[in-house]
């Protein structure tokens, strides 16, 4: 008996239910009538352009695999056959926006911007001007300002939220995550609103930063807090038992020993919220406005921020305004997308998404 | 009469003891049958060649050569982790199912390699039957709709669905139960009669193989004994193969029974026979371990 | 008697009852630091309720007058003209036109984006390939962030004059039916151009929804109807999409309440009209977020007050989505 010999014989992994040469075969067969039909569709129909081509070629694959359940009688159904079609055809519609705003906000962005558009400011520039001269470093800086204090003042009172909710799990804790749900409900324009009515009729009596940046902080809060609250889900109550069991009391247990294990997690959880606020307009527009120099005086003047600068730019409406509109919106992308893809490196896994 | 007396007789005399006179409480029940160990080496019914499974890079079945013959009982035993549910889903084309998944090997059904390209997966699987470990019954469908989805699902055309459910319902032991109420959800069932519901369902595509895997690991005694009835009285009339991890169930309800064991890697058959020979009389020195109860 | 006998003789034996042990109750004791440590945070986390009480308190006492001066029908007019300067003509504000253009616009969204965000959920739970699945994710969640005023210039400069053609077609050949006829052969800034920009803005929402509800669909029983020889399709359709339904639901009025919301992108593509108008592809609309962007800069003290009045009727219109909206989403999820 040689127990060895039976094993060595190598074995390869095959996938038997992977495209097989015959339903490879099907596919080039099907695509080729497809896109037969296709063609006379978009000939003979009202159909023009790239989305014309888009739309005749998934109506002709749905109508062949139509065809080819009743012909070959393969047991599947029309509806089988065309699912599967209509939902990938789904996915590939939406993503049609999406490819054609990243596409246009890069290709027309890009003319505009030059070295000086991020050292100077439209202080001497109308906007009419040609895209040589003036920039957006005003507005960098008054976005950076006033989203900076915005976070200041939202990002702890989220995590608090989170802690009461999870820590604590007091008698209110259900009650609290209503609350900032109802929040995150709260439509920007009437966070504008709202702080123009207090802070701005009421305190200053005039329009400044410090006002947007309150209205910027309520928008910012429940999704700080929604997302920390998942990631203190994820603190095993081990962790905190261990804690107890060496008589430390909860004060000690959260700050010293729940709150450093989730650490990234809370900095993942504070930049989603500063990217769902950095690209906020309206608020802004009802309360820090705009304003054409860099300036860092928080309560006596307007300040420019990046969303309001394209606003303003978009409302002047000529061609070089324009212009600035599209690059200033390149430079806002790249921060927003820049903060959300960090978020997801730095989150990774504790964020609670699978 | 109410169930539970019933069930409580009936166990009693079922009492399993893991000594030598276990073969006493199995020859009896294996004899009816008999004749079908001479069926064994033909290329009827089920037959695994040099099966293997992979999920991703990690091999979780090494080699498993098996035949199960026409209307017998097989089980499948071992400790968990040894690759008896996955073996179970690579005979009606399930593993596919998990992403990343790779086999090797060939299965044949009635002769015929069900991974050969030209076969149609979810034909294999109206004609081999599963019912898995949580009974689980569509609960967006009532009683008699769980029962004949099957047919609807796989697009077959049923005569007489009247009949077709009372046959079902019938051959898994649930009719009189709820021959009244076929109009109410499936969920409303106890846990026993849902899985007897699922047996009911896989039926109404009239497989010829049945395969269960660990059926009643969710279920309490008295439900465990009556899906037992049900599965030997099916026997009858199809191939049974049944994933447990209860030594008993095994020796009361099947005619051969498979021993698998991972030892740290890949699940391999350690040994097959007669289950009288398995538990009495084990060739292999892990099996009489473990049919006595020694691990696992 | 056997049945009672048997039923008391644990209490008999033991003698529960007479001896008459209570149950202890057992207290968390917290120290000093403890209990100030926990009025903190509930101090601090009760901060969200001082918000939403202040906003309504301030908008109801700003707009207060509004209500008084034009009482009901401040919602059923569509009136809406500040005073004359040579006081010929007074104030008149109703916001009706603006209420149902807020819900045309975001009717239109839903419809649209609904059946997309299915679709996109699916896809990307069971039939995108699996290694592709994260990538495909992570672009939907950045899609997300892109801000609205960015969706509005993109909005206005490409999807529009794409739209204006489609407005067309679907005017020419079902302009018999009101819902699509137009008054004037303008196409541009219409309820429908805006719907769509909304659908695009909102579909991040709805699927992010839609997909966490799918994903939690039973593995056995989709495994149960694949066992029954049932297509991915099939599976789909008797398993994950009747188990989804709820929370489906929950995700579109959360999309919903975006939609209500949404300023600056529906202010540069649609045009604002004091009218009702139920004509999706014609060139009048408005919605409550765009009227207070748009009339906000030139607001006298009264208007500024109506302003104000409007901000409170959209604030409770989506307060009372968002509740109806998260309470469903939390009904349907699986407690894990």
């Amino acid at each position: 008996m040689n127990a060895i010999a039976t094993e060595v014989t190598p074995v390869t992994p095959r996938k038997p239910w992977k495209n097989t040469r015959a339903t490879l075969k099907t596919a080039t067969i099907n695509g080729f009538f497809s896109a037969v039909l296709a063609t006379a569709l978009y000939t003979f129909t009202g159909l023009d352009g790239i989305l014309g081509w888009y739309v005749s070629f998934i109506i002709s694959v749905m109508v062949v695999m139509a065809i080819v359940s009743k012909v070959t009688g393969n047991g599947k159904s029309i509806a089988d056959q065309v699912a599967p079609v209509v939902i990938s055809a789904g996915f590939a519609t939406v993503m049609i926006p999406w490819i054609s705003l990243i596409g246009t906000v890069v290709q027309r962005g890009v003319k505009g911007i030059y070295t000086g558009f991020f050292t100077h400011d439209m202080l001497v520039n109308s906007m009419d001007e040609p895209l040589n001269v003036g920039g957006i470093s005003h507005a960098i800086i008054g976005t950076l300002i006033i989203v900076g204090i915005a976070t200041i003042i939202a990002a702890p009172l989220g995590i608090i939220a989170a802690l009461y909710i999870v820590e604590i799990n007091g008698k209110a804790a259900r009650f609290v995550r209503f609350l900032t749900q109802a929040m995150s409900g709260v439509p920007s324009i009437v966070a504008g609103l709202f702080i123009y009515s207090t802070v701005i009729i009421t305190v200053t009596h005039k329009n400044n930063a410090f006002a947007g940046s309150l209205a910027l902080a309520i928008l910012m809060l429940p999704t700080v807090a929604r997302t920390s609250e998942e990631v203190l889900k994820v603190v095993p109550r081990e962790i905190r038992d261990a804690s107890y069991a060496l008589g430390a009391t909860q004060v000690r247990t959260t700050l010293r020993v729940v709150l450093p294990t989730v650490r990234s997690g809370l900095i993942t959880a504070t930049i989603l919220g500063v990217a769902r606020v950095a690209g906020e307009t309206a608020p802004l527009l009802l309360t820090s406005q705009y304003f054409v120099r860099f300036t860092t005086n928080m309560f006596n003047s307007t300040m420019a921020s990046l969303p309001t600068y394209v606003f303003g730019a978009l409302r002047t409406g000529t061609e070089n305004s324009l212009a600035r509109a599209w690059s200033a919106s390149l430079v806002l992308i790249a921060i927003v997308v820049f903060l959300s893809v960090i978020a997801r490196l730095l989150g990774g896994r504790s964020t609670g998404r699978k | 009469m109410s169930d539970s007396i019933s069930t409580d007789s009936t166990t009693e005399s079922f009492v399993p003891s893991i000594t030598p006179n276990v073969a006493s409480v199995t020859t009896e029940h294996t004899s009816r049958n008999a004749e079908n160990l001479e069926v064994n080496g033909t290329t009827t019914g089920l037959e695994a060649r040099g099966v293997h499974a992979w999920f991703d890079k990690h091999h979780a079945l090494e080699d498993v050569s098996i035949h199960f013959p026409q209307n017998t009982v097989t089980g499948l035993i071992g400790p968990s982790g040894c690759g008896k549910s996955t073996f179970l889903r690579l005979l009606n084309r399930m593993h596919e199912f998990i992403p990343k998944s790779a086999m090797a090997g060939e299965v044949l059904f009635n002769g015929e390699d069900m991974y050969a390209s030209h076969v149609n997966a979810t034909d294999i699987r109206t004609r081999i039957g599963m019912v898995f470990q949580k009974p689980n019954p569509f609960p967006a469908m009532t009683i008699g709709e769980n029962v004949l989805a099957g047919p609807k699902l796989a697009k077959k055309k049923v005569e007489n669905p009247d009949d077709l459910l009372e046959e079902c319902l019938t051959r898994a032991g649930l009719w009189k139960e709820v021959k009244d109420r076929l109009k109410a959800q499936g969920s409303s069932l106890s846990g026993g009669q849902q899985q007897r519901l699922c047996i009911a369902r896989a039926l109404a595509l009239k497989p010829e193989v049945l395969l269960l895997d660990e059926p009643c690991s969710a279920l309490d005694p008295g439900s465990t004994l009556r899906v037992e009835e049900t599965i030997v009285q099916l026997s009858q009339s199809m191939t049974i193969v049944i994933v447990t991890h209860n030594m008993q169930q095994a020796s009361r309800v099947s005619d051969y029974c498979a021993f698998f064991l991972s030892d740290g890697g890949p699940g391999r058959l350690i040994e097959a026979d007669l289950t009288t020979n398995m538990f009495s009389n084990p060739k292999d020195e892990r099996t009489a371990n473990y049919v006595q109860g020694r691990f696992g | 008697m056997l049945d009672s006998w048997t039923s008391d003789a644990p209490a008999k034996l033991f003698g529960v009852s007479d001896i008459g042990v209570t149950p202890r109750q057992l207290k968390v004791s917290r120290g000093t630091s403890d209990k100030v440590f926990r009025g903190f945070i509930l101090a601090g986390a009760l901060f969200s309720l001082i918000v939403l009480a202040l906003i309504s308190g301030f908008l109801m006492y700003r707009g207060f007058g509004i209500f008084k001066d034009f009482g009901f029908s401040f919602f059923t007019s569509s009136k809406w003209e500040a005073a004359a300067d040579d006081g010929s003509a007074p104030a008149h504000f109703g916001v009706a036109a603006m209420l149902v253009g807020s819900f045309v616009v975001s009717v239109i969204a839903v419809a649209i984006a609904v059946p997309f965000a299915m679709a996109v959920s699916l896809f990307l739970e069971y039939y995108a390939p699996y290694s592709l699945r994260y990538v495909l994710t992570t672009i939907l969640d950045l899609v997300a962030s892109i801000p609205s005023v960015i969706w509005g210039i993109w909005g206005y400069t490409i999807l529009m004059p794409h739209a204006v053609g489609w407005s067309k077609t679907l005017n020419h050949w079902l302009g018999w039916f009101p819902l699509f006829d137009v008054p004037a052969p303008i196409f541009e800034r219409s309820p429908f151009i805006a719907g769509m920009l909304l659908a695009m803005m909102i579909l991040p929402i709805v699927t992010s929804v839609a997909r966490e509800v799918y994903s939690q669909a039973p593995r056995d029983q989709i495994d149960a109807a694949y066992g029954l020889g049932s297509s991915k399709w099939g599976a789909m359709r008797t398993v994950v999409l009747p188990f989804g339904k709820s929370g489906l639901i929950g995700g579109t009025m959360l999309g919903l309440g975006r939609a209500l919301g949404e300023t600056v992108a529906v202010y540069l593509v649609l045009n604002l009209v004091f009218k009702v108008n139920f004509h999706i592809l014609a060139s009048v609309g408005g919605n409550v977020a765009s009227l207070i962007a748009s009339r906000f800069g030139e607001a006298s003290p009264y208007e500024l007050k109506a302003l104000m009045a409007a901000g409170l009727v959209l604030f409770f219109m989506t307060l009372i989505v968002n509740f109806i909206a998260t309470t469903i989403v939390n009904r349907s999820k699986v407690p894990s």
